[in-house]
């Protein structure tokens, strides 16, 4: 019973910490190239990446957070550019090659020993070198709150300003998301992932319209991305390939092309891991599954369960199945 | 069709036999084999660890290095184990000194001037906390005063013999990475799948070479060739229980490369499940070292070398001259008229995910041997080399796919003459988004396949 405490404790953090609200937010950014505009982005961790290093380095270098974050969407704009010049024209699979190459591309320079005085090479950058400036920011006051099953410092790293801040970015970009997807230029994206052809035949112009999408989608990336650091430290390979195929997941579990899905997700894709970390720690005696032959068991089953989902399920636990027929344009 | 299904028959028995084999052979290892590396920190909320890697100037894992670590409660020793690791458990967070007794380096080799000896770290609960000290080059005085060999910025100092080492090494790692793309194109070319799992069948050779090599203590080449026809019979079973199914349901090609991508991190933690994150070695002996020249290879080198060759030269006879090989090109350039003309689309697919995990089977036990280790990502930092070389050669033609990995081999090697370590699979791909700027359809690619 203690056990199951502890699991369902575990469980209720994870559902609201920041880190889980940075997987959604990331998640309602590739919902906007894959779920809407059917582009197979599979460099999303890499505008993560791309937005904490300009977010962190900008602060470091006293510049203020707003300048900071500004840059970030600048930086992730120009990566978007840079990956779509190429591959926007050319079937699906490029921009997914690419894209997941420039991903590594960003990890690999960002964690090289040549730059270390930038970036902190593999070490990354820790988080009370750029966490300053948001933590003033707070009125929460000092002390500490408790709020239903949760308690945590008002301020503090972890504590309710992070994931206050953290859920009202995805209230916000849920509210844009759907605000801008029942508009024209919505309709047209979503033309673009049904019939290619079809909306060029119309006029309009396709290439444009994907690049806006890529651009927009990497930018909300690499809000995520700022999220994502702000209670934890910058490392490099903690945005890796990895962690573009748990957005992934995260997506397709949720369900792809719907305003909620991503962020429901988010929520689910954790809630598997500890509750089958959890349950394998209790029920499995320690011989057979030692404490991280569970952690890996969990993966295992994310790992399995994305392979169902994509199967049985490819709209999610939200979706529509009539609104995606998803395929590679 | 009978022959096929006896073949199917013999390769599911002998893999339950290995399977069966592996689940006994492991416990039983753990008892009698001394552990490979030391004792693993677990974090939990009430332990946090501190922990690092001590490499050797060369670059070998700094092995039997002491680290004296107090604070808090804690006065121990910490000592390097095989793989040049320590870890140290703490239950107490906050400040943390750890000194490097400097006379556990070997000869040779010196700490670094500039690194901190004893350093201070902030250990903290449920969290790794990593420290790194730096050994270069230098040899120690009786009075324990120490020299550091003067030592060449990185990248700099390009020789004709540097060069020619870099070449040799950018031929052999494109020949290997050639075996395991063949089969990766093959399959693009004849279903329209990008397998992202393709790289875990590279390290699943590796680790079945170790098995049997190393774990079971069979003869090299015996196991070489039992794990090349246990990945053979994945390949097999994985089209005729997932893929054959999925492609009957209509699943689209999207689709199907999200089922690969969830199939891989699959088997990646299932890897690390079975051997945890360590680095083990096919071949424990001591590599014999052959100079040709200015060219220093290992043995096991210049063998793989060899093999690769002598595979590559046949698989690309049995696509040119054989019928089987034709029909497996006629399914690439059109499944439908391929269909049309009597050819059986769906045995040439079989055989086609068959030979393609073979291939990087081989590739796996080759690549371990060249490399001296292999471990649960060994594969996955190949695919994008892969996708490169197949994008390169042009997606779905084999040919292609053997031209783009030898440039992507030479290339990622070459690189090492300018840049840093870090950048050498970088600059691979940056010439990928380069060439695909120019020249999308690849070099040997047309350009209606990428409409």
């Amino acid at each position: 019973m203690d056990q199951f405490l502890t699991t369902l404790t575990s469980i209720l953090n994870s559902a609201i910490s920041p880190q889980t609200a940075a997987l959604a937010i990331a998640a309602i950014g590739l919902n906007i190239h894959f779920g809407y505009t059917g582009l197979l982005n599979f460099g999303q961790a890499g505008f993560m990446l791309i937005g904490a290093y300009a977010f962190a380095i900008s602060i470091i270098g006293g510049l203020p957070i707003v300048l900071a974050v500004l840059i970030a969407l600048v930086a992730a704009t120009i990566f978007a550019l840079i990956l779509g010049i190429p591959t926007l024209k050319l079937r699906g699979d490029y921009l997914a090659i690419v894209t997941l190459s420039a991903a590594e591309i960003v990890r690999m320079v960002g964690r090289s020993s040549l730059l270390t005085n930038v970036t902190g090479g593999s070490n990354g950058i820790t988080g009370n070198e750029y966490r300053g400036p948001f933590t003033d920011l707070s009125f929460f006051g000092d002390g500490h709150i408790d709020f239903g099953p949760w308690s945590y410092d008002a301020t503090g790293s972890n504590g309710w300003w992070f994931i206050a801040t953290a859920w009202l970015v995805v209230a916000l970009l849920c509210l844009f998301v759907w605000a801008i997807m029942r508009s024209p230029w919505g309709r047209v994206l979503r033309g673009i992932r049904e019939d290619e052809d079809a909306v060029r035949a119309l006029g309009k112009n396709v290439y444009s319209y994907k690049m806006q999408a890529l651009i927009l989608g990497g930018v909300i990336g690499a809000i995520a991305g700022i999220v994502y650091i702000l209670p934890a430290s910058l490392q490099a390979d903690s945005m890796g390939r990895s962690m573009t195929y748990f957005i992934f997941t995260a997506l397709l579990l949720g369900g792809a092309a719907t305003v909620f899905g991503p962020v429901l997700g988010a929520i689910v894709f954790f809630a598997i891991r500890l509750f089958v970390q959890g349950v394998a720690g209790q029920f499995v005696p320690s011989n057979i599954m030692n404490g991280q032959q569970t952690e890996q068991f969990a993966w295992i089953v994310i790992g399995i369960t994305l392979m169902l989902v994509v199967i049985f399920r490819p709209q999610g636990i939200l979706g529509n199945k009539k609104e995606l027929s998803f395929d590679v344009k | 069709m009978r022959v096929w299904r006896l073949i199917a028959t013999i390769m599911l028995i002998l893999t339950g036999v290995i399977l069966a084999l592996s689940l006994g052979a492991s416990p039983a290892q753990a008892a009698t084999a001394p552990p490979l590396t030391a004792a693993p920190c677990a974090t939990d909320d009430a332990t946090g660890c501190l922990q690092g890697t001590i490499k050797l100037p060369n670059g070998d894992p700094a092995v039997g290095i002491e680290l004296a670590i107090t604070g808090a409660d804690l006065d121990t020793v910490a000592v390097t184990g095989d793989d040049g690791k320590w870890s140290q458990a703490i239950t107490v967070a906050g400040p943390y000194t750890i000194e490097l007794d400097t006379s556990t380096i070997p000869d040779g080799a010196v700490l670094d001037s500039n690194a901190k000896n004893p350093a201070t770290v902030t250990g903290a609960l449920n969290k790794n906390t990593g420290y790194i000290f730096k050994i270069v080059g230098g040899t120690t005085a009786d009075d324990g005063t120490t020299t550091q060999t003067p030592t060449a910025a990185a990248g700099t100092g390009i020789t004709f013999d540097r060069f020619l080492q870099q070449l040799v090494s950018g031929i052999r790692l494109g020949l290997l990475l050639a075996l395991a793309a063949v089969g990766l194109s093959l399959i693009f070319g004849t279903t329209g799948l990008s397998n992202f799992a393709h790289g875990e069948q590279v390290t699943l050779g590796g680790l079945l070479a170790y098995l049997f090599a190393n774990v079971l203590g069979l003869n090299l080449i015996l196991a070489a060739i039992i794990s090349v026809v246990i990945c053979a019979a994945t390949g097999y079973f994985q089209d005729a229980l997932i893929w054959k199914p999925l492609r009957r349901r209509g699943l689209g090609t999207t689709q199907l490369m999200i089922v690969t991508i969830g199939l891989s991190i699959a088997l990646q933690y299932a890897f690390q499940y079975f051997l945890g994150a360590s680095t083990v070695r096919i071949d424990q002996a001591n590599p014999v070292t052959v100079a040709l020249g200015p060219v220093t290879l290992s043995a096991q080198s210049l063998i793989s070398m060899g093999i690769a060759v002598v595979i590559i030269a046949l698989v690309g006879f049995v696509l040119v001259k054989t019928r089987i090989g034709r029909a497996t090109r006629a399914v690439s350039d059109n499944p439908s008229l391929a269909a049309a003309s009597g050819i059986d689309v769906d045995r040439i697919i079989r055989l086609v995910w068959t030979s393609a995990a073979a291939l990087a089977g081989l590739s796996g036990v080759l690549l371990g041997l060249v490399l001296n280790g292999v471990n649960w990502q060994t594969g996955l930092q190949l695919l994008l080399l892969m996708f490169a070389a197949i994008t390169l050669g042009g997606l779905g033609t084999a040919f292609g796919a053997l031209a783009g990995a030898m440039i992507i081999g030479l290339v990622v090697e070459l690189t090492n003459l300018v840049l840093p370590g870090d950048f050498k699979y970088a600059t691979a791909l940056v010439i990928l988004i380069l060439v695909l700027l120019v020249r999308p359809q690849g070099i040997f690619g047309r350009r209606e396949r990428i409409g």
